[in-house]
């Protein structure tokens, strides 16, 4: 994490506005966000300030480039409508796109460089280039090709493959059409032939083909809305604006000229900078003003906008870019084992080069007339004796070493990579395919984006989650309002089932809304009483400005029932979308929205209102407000926002009770786990109006740092305002939350919740999700400097220690029950963090947290989220995982080791930048315990069974180059070293890396301290790495010897000794994975005795080619009794000692999953009290 | 209405159509594999289990082991080492001056019978420390000289002894072949002919496939440097056994190869001599050269290491079923496993 990152950036967020503010909040500068990617992120960009799209007033942004001119140079020139002249100079690109990779002839060379990126490749190849040397040649040709060459095939195929399948959605992609003018008239023409410059005119429902800046709209005042689900998979509609100067030119008619000049192509899907000179003007153009292609464009009739960026420099295409990749921790364990295994592969080969020299030192003077050596080549008496292929004693022993590395090369097992790539796809299938984690509500799948992380998922001890969204749906519900100080939250259930809600008759057809709203009756009596009352009045202007104060754009929907018709409310804030429903269910239905002008259906009764300005939310401001003019002609401004904010803008004076009252119930509210929102209101006098008019005029239409004016406007107008009330919308919980919450921290799983809710919400939803408990002890710190952060923190540690100690005593004097959790919980908030963070009392506070079994954390930054993750990642070795489903999760799911994303209501950010991404919180608890847990189990045993596996047969070769005067002859046919680890022992690894399970899913799920197996790496360590490099040992020795000593003195003939050695250490091999496999399904029984008998066919394949050495030497062992009987010996001698000290692990100290192994097979003989009684206690403080 | 109803329609249409791919629900389907839920079996060591298995190898290796043992016992073997003995006194202490001198180099065997000996009785030549499998030497044949005419200058692999001095190839060519071992063995018993069957000492199947009946030795042994054996250059490859014997490289320094069968017994305390032509050259690296017949068994030559490995693991069963049983009743410790 980039300290330096200016926390006075970030603002912490406010709750009320939360879904909205979360986004707009993201207001992290790019040069920020550009510093904050640890790996290579691929949507730091999209980090950078996102848009609201309201009035025409706020459409400028915000980049501190807005404020300076585009450099000519780093400008893209764009003629409107002279595709020419705009591409006379610079060849853009034209909008015909390739996602292909290759060509067919640039197929080969391509392909192979991109795979040649892998070391894996890289060994093989230098490996087998090596042997082609004539001195060191110890594989013929063909066999030490032949491996690398069917890798890089297979690959190449399946690349070759899905490169078709682009090529041919790129090929309907290019040649679908759009309407182009051409020669003042608008023509179909294919995508692929559009060019930049071009004008181009788009109607209803159809997709944009190329990123365009809008020149008019069917809309006279010139709004488009586009749905941009493809784009970033938000299904809102979103505003866009063409500019008044534009707007009335129409391109058939009169031409229309005019530069555009723009930034260089980006990937910032919510960033654009442009100047638009037409008719001698020159206007700026914001991000508001263009359609990316990929997005289609609803509700709007037509729009004409000339294109400025095509094909592959579209913000779409840019923005196209794979999953991120990580290593996992179990391959960064084992890539150092592999270290071990080089040197180990340096040594064997040193005590071979250093034999064979001192043998050939020792018989320099034999060497000329030695029948096996005869260096002198006596061939050509006349000449004089000359050496025979010997380059000296030096080179021999350097070529004998590099021989060593040929033979031995299989030590470094390169095929595992291979394999576990292959583990892991299959992984990922029954992840995915897991029904468990399916979620009906969305219709998604699971989703694996990081292939090179699935084991990961059994380690985890660190969940940091997100809280809207991620525990919450995300899904605001209107719950009660608090109005002129009364609160209006009593018996709202009574009524509801009898009435279908508010609706509106229209042309004899009923209008009525999507969402149904549960109303208060009492509230719903004054609402219908309209002004009559002063009590009815304040209810009145409330729920005006929940119907007025807000960015929503209302959608008539039919429905199959003709004379019904819903009204939709779209709309990027979720929270407002619930009160604008909310307003329309109490009889305030918004039926239009116009950028002039709203109609309002009032208790039957339709009001327009001239929206005379509008200021957007911001995230300094945190609120937003809406000036109506009303029929009456009188001016009022609405302001709604978060109560920090809403409270420095109140008239303190004006009702000290009300407002006393509202913060009361605001309180309250929010201790129930409710989002609040503050409205205020006051009538604006005719001078301050046009005060603010002309202020507001000018600050719309300034060139530079346009946004700042807009903000110093809105906030000279929202002032002294009088408080209408408060709102509360309530975000639910997803179902299963509290149940997850609890099996994660059964499972050992510290859960954090980092939330921009305030913290009673916060406080709130940590009961209901069961997070935080009476029995807690709640240390909480809100500071506001550095010292007082210190002087709490320390107190704190004082304090959760004593209490640790406590329970802890209690806990082993009287631990009936195994779940005797550490009862401290830490509430710390973003302000407090802003301190804490990247000084010194960072140490303190993870010591703190440490002690504590919950944290939670409020009102933090994105950035101090990541922060957060940073913290414990950095100082500790334990995994995290990070849960979020927004923009501003984005920079904590990159930080932790595991990056989750919920696919749900708030766009695709997170996903993109995710591992893995689903549906719902509560699928992390099959994803942990159940997918975590055997992937974690079955990759670690594969690693040390693929260890094992190439270092026996390495080791059987290194015997036997002990008996052949160190000069690297094998017994074992070349053809069975190569095939050995791509046939006979590759299938049964991968499928039991696929298939195997240690426990069954209802197993896991019940007892989730099982996870601990992970956490304590019970798996694979390096431990485990040695005694099974000792196993190794003897077993490659017991292979080898009991042959040699059977056979000592004897006729036998290397070929046929050799396939005794094969298939005993194939079987062995195999056996003595089978002896490892805990479920045996048919699949796992086919691949390992299929490869058994592979083996034997292969072996009887090669042994039957005359032009091989051993022709024959099979069937002419095979016919004695004495290779039968040292194939059973070898198998049975061999296994033993692996045999015993399982048998004793498992009979004396069995772990946790041996237990549970032992209760799921024999269930009637074990409580389950008993079985839990067994296992580690849970939150037993981890073994260090 | 305002003018935005019509929009507002198509608006609801389209959002109609985009709600219709959304019934195609991407629900996994369930099957028991996908669900990772296929029927399958789960082992588990029960003390039981173990102990049945342990006494179930030592049931089986325990009788392997004894039957082997006698099987290696009843092989009756006269090894007769006679490097050092065949060499003239005068030449003791310079050996390779008489192995590469001319001349006869005969030498006179005795060799006792201590048991009866059923035939067939095999007779072969041990040589110790000699490396057929030394790199150098295996790489150096050419199998497809061996078996085709047709690719008789197929010698590159046999260098040194590839072509002779006037370039024409060598047959057969090679390290192996130029070393063919050339000691003689004549067997007498009561001062007669002692009659060794040198037919169908080699694998049938190498006789065959591997040395063609059409192939001819060309040139073998005329370098300045004899190596061993000449062939007769009237027979074809596939009936040089003793080529073919010598040519499949044994796997260890220390090896048999098989010289031919006497097919009669041979009874206790019958004297046989035996006359020795000790042409082999194995001075030069103190290579041990023997004589040896031997009778077989069903389990090949003696060798008492397999009955005796047997033995061992299968009593090292035994010994661990008991000691699990006796654990087992003594102190069940995990009582929930029966």
């Amino acid at each position: 994490m980039d300290s330096k990152s200016p926390l006075e950036n970030l603002h912490s967020i406010e709750p009320a506005i939360s879904s909205s503010s979360r986004r707009s909040n993201f207001s992290i500068q790019s040069k920020a966000s550009g510093g904050n990617s640890i790996r290579e992120v691929n949507f730091s960009d999209l980090g950078s300030k996102p848009v609201r799209y309201g009035s025409r007033g706020a459409d400028s942004e915000t980049y501190s480039m807005s404020q300076k001119e585009i450099n000519d140079e780093d400008a893209r020139l764009v003629y409107i409508n002279d595709s020419e002249k705009t591409n006379e100079r610079f060849e853009f690109a034209g909008n015909s796109i390739r996602t292909g990779k290759y060509s067919i002839l640039t197929f080969l060379p391509r392909n192979l460089f991109e795979q040649f990126h892998r070391v894996a490749y890289v060994y093989f190849l230098v490996i087998a280039i090596l042997n082609q040397l004539p001195q060191l040649a110890v594989f013929g040709r063909g066999a030490s090709i032949m491996p690398l060459a069917f890798v890089l095939l297979i690959t190449a195929v399946k690349d070759a493959y899905e490169d078709y399948r682009r090529h041919r959605s790129d090929k309907i992609e290019n040649n679908r059409l759009a309407s182009v003018l051409v020669n003042d008239q608008f023509q179909q023409k294919k995508w692929k032939n559009i060019q930049v410059g071009e004008v181009i005119k788009i109607h209803a429902n159809e997709t944009i083909p190329c990123d365009m800046a809008l020149l008019s709209t069917s809309d006279p005042t010139g709004v488009a809305y586009v749905q941009t689900i493809n784009l970033d998979g938000e299904s809102n509609l979103k505003t866009r604006y063409a500019k008044q100067e534009t707007l009335l030119k129409i391109p058939e008619k009169e031409k229309v000229t005019g530069l555009i000049k723009c930034e260089k192509p980006n990937r910032n899907i919510y960033g654009f900078q442009a100047n638009m000179e037409i008719d001698g003007k020159r206007l700026s153009l914001g991000p508001s003003n263009i359609i990316l292609r990929g997005c289609e464009l609803k509700n709007t009739a037509w729009v004409v906008g000339v294109a400025v960026y095509a094909g592959r420099e579209t913000k779409a295409m840019l923005n196209s870019s794979g999953a991120p990749s990580k290593r996992s921790r179990l391959e960064s364990q084992m890539n150092l084992e592999i270290i071990f295994l080089s040197l180990f592969l340096i040594a064997l080969c040193t005590v071979v080069s250093v034999c064979a020299a001192v043998w050939l030192r020792h018989h320099r003077d034999e060497l000329d007339y030695l029948p096996f050596y005869r260096r002198k080549d006596f061939s050509d008496p006349d000449e004089d004796e000359k050496d025979y292929n010997y380059y000296g004693w030096g080179m021999e022993i350097f070529f004998t070493f590099l021989m060593a590395v040929i033979v031995f090369q299989i030590m470094i097992p390169i095929s595992l990579y291979i394999s576990m790539e292959l583990v892991r796809v299959g992984q990922a299938y029954f992840m995915i395919r897991d029904t468990e984690m399916y979620d009906e509500s969305s219709n998604s799948r699971f989703q694996c984006r990081a292939l090179n992380i699935n084991e990961d998922l059994g380690q985890i001890k660190y969940v940091f989650s997100d809280k809207t969204g991620t525990l919450t749906e995300n899904k605001m519900e209107f719950q009660c309002a608090s109005i002129w100080g009364v609160d209006y939250s009593g018996g709202k259930v009574t009524s509801q089932e009898q009435h279908d809600g508010y609706f509106v008759q229209e042309d004899g057809k009923v209008l009525r809304p999507k969402m149904k709203v549960k109303t208060d009756p009492e509230l719903l009596q004054f609402a219908r009483r309209g002004k009559e009352t002063k009590e009815s009045s304040h209810v009145h202007d409330f729920f005006l400005a929940l119907a007025a104060c807000n960015t929503i754009v209302p959608l008539i929907v039919e429905t199959s029932d003709p004379t019904v018709k819903l009204i939709d409310y779209q709309g990027e804030s979720p929270d407002e979308q619930a009160l604008v429903y909310a307003a329309a269910a109490y009889g305030f239905m918004l039926i239009e929205r116009t950028s002039g002008h709203i109609v309002i259906d009032i208790q039957g009764e339709r009001q327009r209102f001239n929206v005379l300005g509008m200021h957007e939310f911001d995230s300094d401001r945190k609120r937003m407000s809406v000036i109506l003019g009303f029929p009456d002609k009188s001016v009022k401004i609405f302001v709604k926002g978060a109560d920090t904010s809403m409270f420095s803008v109140i008239d303190r004076s004006y009702n000290m009770n009300v407002l006393r009252t509202t913060e009361a119930h605001l309180y309250s509210y929010s201790s129930l786990g409710l989002r609040t929102l503050v409205v205020g209101m006051r009538e604006l006098s005719t001078s301050e109006f046009e005060e603010w008019h002309s202020a507001f005029e000018a600050a719309s239409t300034a060139l530079m740092g346009r946004a700042a004016l807009l903000r110093k406007v809105a906030s000279n107008i929202e002032n002294n305002l009088y408080v209408l009330g408060a709102s509360a919308i309530e975000d639910k919980l997803q179902r299963g939350v509290p149940e997850a919450i609890e099996s994660l921290r059964t499972a050992g799983i510290k859960v954090w919740v980092l939330t921009g809710d305030k913290q009673e919400t916060a406080i709130s939803i940590g009961y209901s999700s069961k997070l935080l408990t009476s029995k807690m002890t709640q240390i909480i710190i809100n500071s506001n400097s550095k010292d007082s952060c210190r002087k709490s923190l320390e107190d704190a540690i004082i304090m959760s220690k004593k209490l640790t100690t406590i329970s802890g005593a209690t806990n082993s004097t009287g631990g009936t029950s195994g779940v005797d959790l550490t009862p401290v919980a830490l509430i710390i908030d973003g302000t407090s963090l802003v301190y804490i963070l990247d000084s010194e009392l960072e140490e303190m506070l993870f010591q703190l947290a440490c002690n504590c079994s919950v944290v939670l954390c409020c009102r933090v930054a994105p950035l101090q989220k990541a922060g957060i993750v940073a913290l414990v990642k950095n100082r500790t070795s334990d995994m995290t995982l990070a849960i979020g489903d927004g923009a501003n999760d984005v920079s904590m799911i990159q930080m932790a080791d595991v990056g989750v994303g919920i696919s749900g209501q708030e766009g695709r950010q997170a996903v993109m930048a995710s591992d893995f991404a689903m549906g719902q919180f509560r699928f992390l608890v099959p994803l942990l315990l159940v997918h975590g847990h055997w992937n974690y189990q079955r990759m670690g045993y594969m690693i040390l069974y693929n260890f094992y596996r190439n270092a026996v047969f390495v080791l059987v070769l290194f015997w036997y180059v002990l008996f052949t005067c160190f000069t690297l002859t094998t017994a074992i046919n070349e053809w069975s070293s190569v095939l050995y680890s791509v046939i006979y022992t590759s299938v049964p690894t991968i499928v039991v890396g696929i298939l195997d399970k240690d426990l069954s899913r209802r197993m896991l799920l019940n007892y989730p301290q099982l996870y601990g197996a992970g956490q304590r790496q019970e798996c694979y360590n390096r431990r485990l790495f040695w005694i099974t490099m000792i196993d190794t040992l003897w077993q490659s020795a017991v292979v080898f010897f009991i042959p040699l000593l059977a056979y000592w003195g004897s006729t036998i003939d290397a070929p046929s000794i050799g396939d005794l050695w094969t298939l005993a250490v194939v079987i062995l091999v195999n056996l003595h994975l089978a002896m490892d496999v805990i479920r045996w399904n048919w699949i796992t029984h086919a691949a390992i005795w299929g490869s058994i008998i592979a083996t034997c066919i292969c072996i009887i394949v090669i042994d039957a080619l005359p032009s091989l050495v051993g022709y024959w030497a099979i069937f002419e062992i095979a016919k004695t009794g004495l290779f039968w009987l040292c194939l059973l010996a070898i198998i049975v001698a061999a296994l033993i000692p692996r045999f015993v000290v399982k048998v004793l692990y498992q009979l004396y100290t069995p772990c946790d999953v041996q237990i549970a192994r032992e209760a799921e097979k024999f269930p009637s003989q074990m409580t389950s009290g008993a079985v839990e009684l067994e296992m580690n206690a849970i939150l037993d403080p981890p073994r260090r | 209405m305002s003018p935005n109803t019509p929009s507002s329609s198509a608006g609801g249409a389209g959002s109609a159509d985009s709600a219709a791919p959304r019934r195609n629900s991407k629900r996994p389907k369930y099957s028991k594999f996908t669900q990772q839920e296929l029927p399958a079996c789960k082992p588990i060591l029960t003390p039981r289990w173990v102990i049945s298995a342990f006494m179930l190898v030592s049931i089986v290796f325990i009788p392997i082991g004894v039957v082997s043992l006698f099987a290696s016992r009843d092989v009756v073997e006269i090894i007769d080492r006679y490097e050092t003995a065949c060499i003239p006194d005068n030449f003791k202490n310079d050996k390779l001056a008489y192995i590469q001198s001319p001349g006869d180099k005969s030498c006179n065997r005795t060799i006792t019978v201590k048991k009866l000996m059923k035939q067939p009785i095999y007779v072969y030549y041990q040589l110790d420390n000699f490396y057929q499998n030394h790199r150098r030497y295996v790489k150096s044949r050419s199998d497809s000289q061996l078996k085709d005419p047709s690719s008789e200058n197929d010698v590159s692999s046999c260098k040194p002894e590839d072509v002779t001095q006037n370039g024409t190839s060598i047959v057969p060519c090679g390290l192996i072949a130029w070393s063919l071992f050339n000691d003689t063995y004549d067997f007498s018993l009561n001062n007669q002919q002692l009659p060794v069957n040198k037919k169908g000492i080699s694998w049938k199947s190498d006789r065959d496939s591997k040395f063609g009946r059409d192939v001819f030795p060309k040139n073998f042994q005329n370098g300045t440097l004899r190596g061993g054996k000449l062939l007769d250059p009237t027979v074809p490859l596939s009936e040089q056994e003793d080529l073919i014997v010598w040519m499949r490289t044994a796997a260890l320094p220390t090896f048999r190869k098989l010289y031919g069968k006497i097919e009669r017994d041979l009874q206790p305390n019958e004297v046989i001599h035996v006359t020795l032509q000790n042409n082999y050259n194995t001075y030069s690296f103190n290579g041990k050269k023997k004589l040896v017949l031997s009778t077989t068994s069903w389990l090949g030559g003696k060798n008492d290491f397999l009955g005796i490995a047997y033995l061992t693991v299968g009593g090292l069963c035994f010994f661990l079923a008991l000691s699990f049983t006796v654990v087992y009743l003594v102190k069940p410790s995990s009582e929930h496993i029966t």
